[in-house]
């Protein structure tokens, strides 16, 4: 379907839509999101599936301050959707969608690790791509971007005169 | 010195149940990695094992995490490129062109015809290198050392060409944000035909080694199932969907670059084990070859410039082959540095400050040697990207490691994740 | 274990100390390079792969730029069967102390070569995930620059520790 029907179907569920280059996003409340998915993907005409991607933006100055978004995919159908989910930042967390598609286990896990973005329902949220001790959600806006130090635990610097003798 | 009997006694009962006594069993938990010559890369994984059994595997992975989508953030646009070209970094033209085409629709241009022929034909002949090198490395864990060397082998050949036309091996930043930087070199077609007439019989070679050798068929077959619909619910792409029945490929979904007007099929196997992502691997690089002699006929017959004549996106240097290899083309530098202040200054705006791309926010995915590759990419209409993210497949298809790896052998836990083909600079990035 | 003088070892040399090399010298010059001469004509790489450069260094190894040449076409996975780690990629974090763990595990005399930028000096990710530079963990012979270095120039890499392993009196 092109994305002007897909809005169309969509429109009467999800009212929140922008359709811009040749993509339709929706924009879903917090508290609605696993029953929006759930419809996108029973529905006949949609069968949106599969999941994509799952990922999150920061934009410290803006409200909501955190964008999650859902890519879906319908892969019989052969058309994408976009769901997003802003979150403010006193309280970012949101309900984990693993329940619906496993496949967000691991993406929900980074989300976390990046911007300290909670998934309620998740089963085992803990950090994935850095080391399990670090401090700090680094691809939040107001987080540097580092690259000094060396942050593991246990790291000494010589002087850098004396770094290649044994 | 103690007398033995005692010691003996003493270690049999610490062996056995106090109350039955029974031989105690428990399972160990055995750590693979992250430095381990099986492992597809820095991949760490935990087994908990009884016996030779997998009971339960838990991949833990971020031993390359570079950072990559934050570093994105403080460059510019076609900076961007070279850092996202390292990414899944056996895959370099793929990564670029899922930026590239994400960038370009927020820019609202299109690349030029011969440009989106290149493209194809680097993209079909990295994605047979990229599948040389999972052969290569997955018959090197299995054991099978000769094959490790026949398979790099024939990549030398295919980086060559790589070589050549963009200057490097890996990690070209070949393809930009309105087409390409460089026309393909005198020698370029004449190379290409070569490995043309090469590949079938070396690929050939391949299958008389591989395809009914006993021991090959025995570490693979009915090894690392997965079906369909675990294959679906677990986000798995690629070369591993396909092997479980699904003929799911971008290319002929969600056409890119062109792709829809270009003669191949799409390999597709039903039994979901590790032997049927190996059949699949091999049919998909002789269907590349086709789109390889497709495209490379369609370069010779369509004119024109291979980067858009936009000059508020174009790349403005102009590139050729010198005595000591590719560089600015000395006309242009004479053109800039002599005749014209205004290209000068155009030149250096260009190259420092960048593009300036319009807010909004795209998702463009690309059918890479290892399922969807894809990319979230938000601007907010200024000269660096506000987030690029990177939907790996790699990523995603080794979530499904547990499923297929437990209950079966330690090693064919090795052989199931040979044949996931993982690439960890995609999946930590 | 941080890179770190051991209290009561000193690197100079006292008067004394100079007279009795003297005399042992001329005995043990021919010792010195036979064995210099043996340690770098089968040097045996750990195999720490870890990016980019990895692929490259697997391509030094296969049958176009054949490192088996040098006797190098070994790659031992157990560190404590190898004297030689080539730390070829961009070293995160997380991966820094498994780097100094495997470091520590190899036995003397081991050498280590920095392949590529990544490794020598952090590459292009000035980041908070990569580390600036394996100097910073480990002591290093060798920086081979390039992202990644062409088979050749690892090459020229290995030759010139070699030619460091040869020339460097280490019977003492």
């Amino acid at each position: 379907m092109t994305p002007a029907e897909i809005a169309d179907r969509v429109r009467a569920r999800l009212p929140d839509l922008v359709v811009a280059r040749g993509e339709v996003t929706a924009i879903v409340d917090r508290d609605e999101l696993l029953d929006s998915l759930t419809w996108l993907r029973d529905h006949p005409a949609l069968q949106l599936g599969f999941l994509s991607s799952l990922t999150a933006t920061d934009g410290p100055g803006s409200d909501p301050r955190f964008w999650v978004v859902y890519e879906l995919r319908s892969v019989a159908l052969r058309h994408r959707l976009r769901v997003k989910v802003g979150l403010s930042d006193e309280d970012p967390h949101v309900a984990s969608v693993t329940s619906l598609h496993p496949t967000a286990d691991w993406y929900e896990r980074e989300v976390f690790d990046f911007f300290g973005i909670g998934f309620e329902g998740h089963p085992d949220l803990k950090r994935i791509l850095l080391p399990d001790d670090w401090e700090g959600f680094p691809l939040r806006k107001d987080e540097e971007l580092g690259g000094v130090d060396t942050r593991f635990h246990g790291a000494f610097h010589p002087p850098v005169d004396t770094r290649t003798m044994a | 010195m103690r007398d033995l009997d005692a010691v003996r006694s003493e270690a049999d009962a610490e062996l056995r149940e106090a109350s039955t006594g029974e031989i105690r069993q428990e399972t160990m938990i055995i750590n693979m990695g992250p430095q381990h010559p099986s492992t597809h890369g820095v991949l760490r994984l935990l087994l908990e094992l009884d016996g030779e059994t997998v009971v339960s595997c838990e991949p833990i992975i971020g031993y390359l995490h570079t950072g990559i989508e934050k570093n994105t953030e403080y460059r510019t646009w076609v900076q961007g490129i070279a850092f996202v070209t390292r990414a899944d970094y056996l895959a370099p033209f793929f990564n670029e062109l899922g930026y590239c085409l994400g960038v370009e629709r927020l820019l609202g241009i299109e690349a030029p015809q011969r440009a989106q022929i290149l493209r194809v034909l680097f993209c079909e002949l990295n994605r047979i290198s990229s599948h040389l090198v999972w052969l290569a490395t997955g018959g090197l864990e299995l054991g099978a050392v000769s094959v490790m060397l026949y398979g790099f082998r024939e990549r030398e050949v295919i980086l060559d060409i790589f070589e050549a036309a963009t200057g490097l091996r890996m990690n070209h930043a070949y393809i930009r944000m309105g087409g390409v930087i460089m026309d393909l070199p005198e020698e370029g077609p004449a190379k290409i035909r070569h490995l043309l007439e090469q590949m079938p019989g070396r690929i050939d070679e391949f299958e008389t080694l591989l395809d009914d050798n006993p021991i090959w068929r025995e570490r693979n077959v009915g090894v690392g199932l997965l079906n369909a619909e675990n294959a679906l619910a677990l986000g798995v792409t690629g070369p591993m969907l396909r092997a479980a029945g699904l003929p799911v490929d971008l290319r002929k979904d969600e056409p890119y670059c062109g792709y829809e007007t270009y003669d191949f099929d799409v390999p597709v196997r039903t039994e979901g084990d590790a032997y049927a992502r190996y059949r699949v691997r091999l049919e998909e690089m002789r269907e590349s070859l086709k789109i390889v002699e497709q495209a490379l006929e369609r370069w010779e017959r369509t004119p024109g410039p291979v980067m858009v004549e936009d000059p508020k996106v174009a790349w403005p240097a102009k590139l050729s082959v010198g005595p000591d290899g590719i560089g600015n083309d000395p006309e242009y530098l004479r053109h800039i540095m002599e005749e014209s202040m205004e290209s000068l200054i155009h030149h250096f705006k260009m190259v420092t400050q960048g593009v300036r791309v319009p807010a909004g926010e795209v998702y463009q995915a690309v059918e890479s040697p290892r399922g969807e590759l894809g990319f979230y990419i938000v601007s907010d209409g200024g000269y660096r990207p506000h987030r690029v993210k990177i939907r790996d497949p790699s990523f995603v298809n080794l979530q499904a490691t547990p499923s297929m790896v437990e209950g079966g052998l330690v090693a064919d836990a090795i052989a199931a994740i040979a044949s996931i083909d993982p690439v960890m600079g995609g999946v930590d990035r | 274990m941080p890179v770190e003088r051991i209290e009561g070892v000193h690197l100079g040399r006292t008067p004394e100390e100079v007279e009795e090399e003297v005399e042992r010298g001329v005995l043990l010059t021919k010792l010195d390079r036979a064995v210099g001469w043996a340690r770098k004509q089968s040097m045996w790489p750990a195999t720490f792969g870890l990016a980019c450069c990895a692929i490259e260094m697997m391509s030094a190894g296969a049958g176009k730029y054949d490192l088996s040449r040098w006797g190098m076409e070994l790659f031992r996975a157990s560190p404590r069967q190898a004297d030689l780690m080539i730390v070829a990629g961009r070293v995160s974090q997380k991966m820094a102390p498994v780097l100094r763990r495997i470091y520590d595990q190899m036995v003397e005399p081991k050498w280590v070569i920095s392949m590529g930028v990544c490794a020598s000096a952090g590459g292009m990710f000035t980041n908070y995930a990569i580390v600036q530079g394996v100097d910073t963990i480990v002591p290093v012979d060798v920086y081979v620059p390039g992202c990644p270095p062409k088979p050749e120039m690892l090459m020229f890499g290995i030759l010139k520790l070699q030619e460091k392993v040869r020339t460097t009196g280490s019977v003492r």
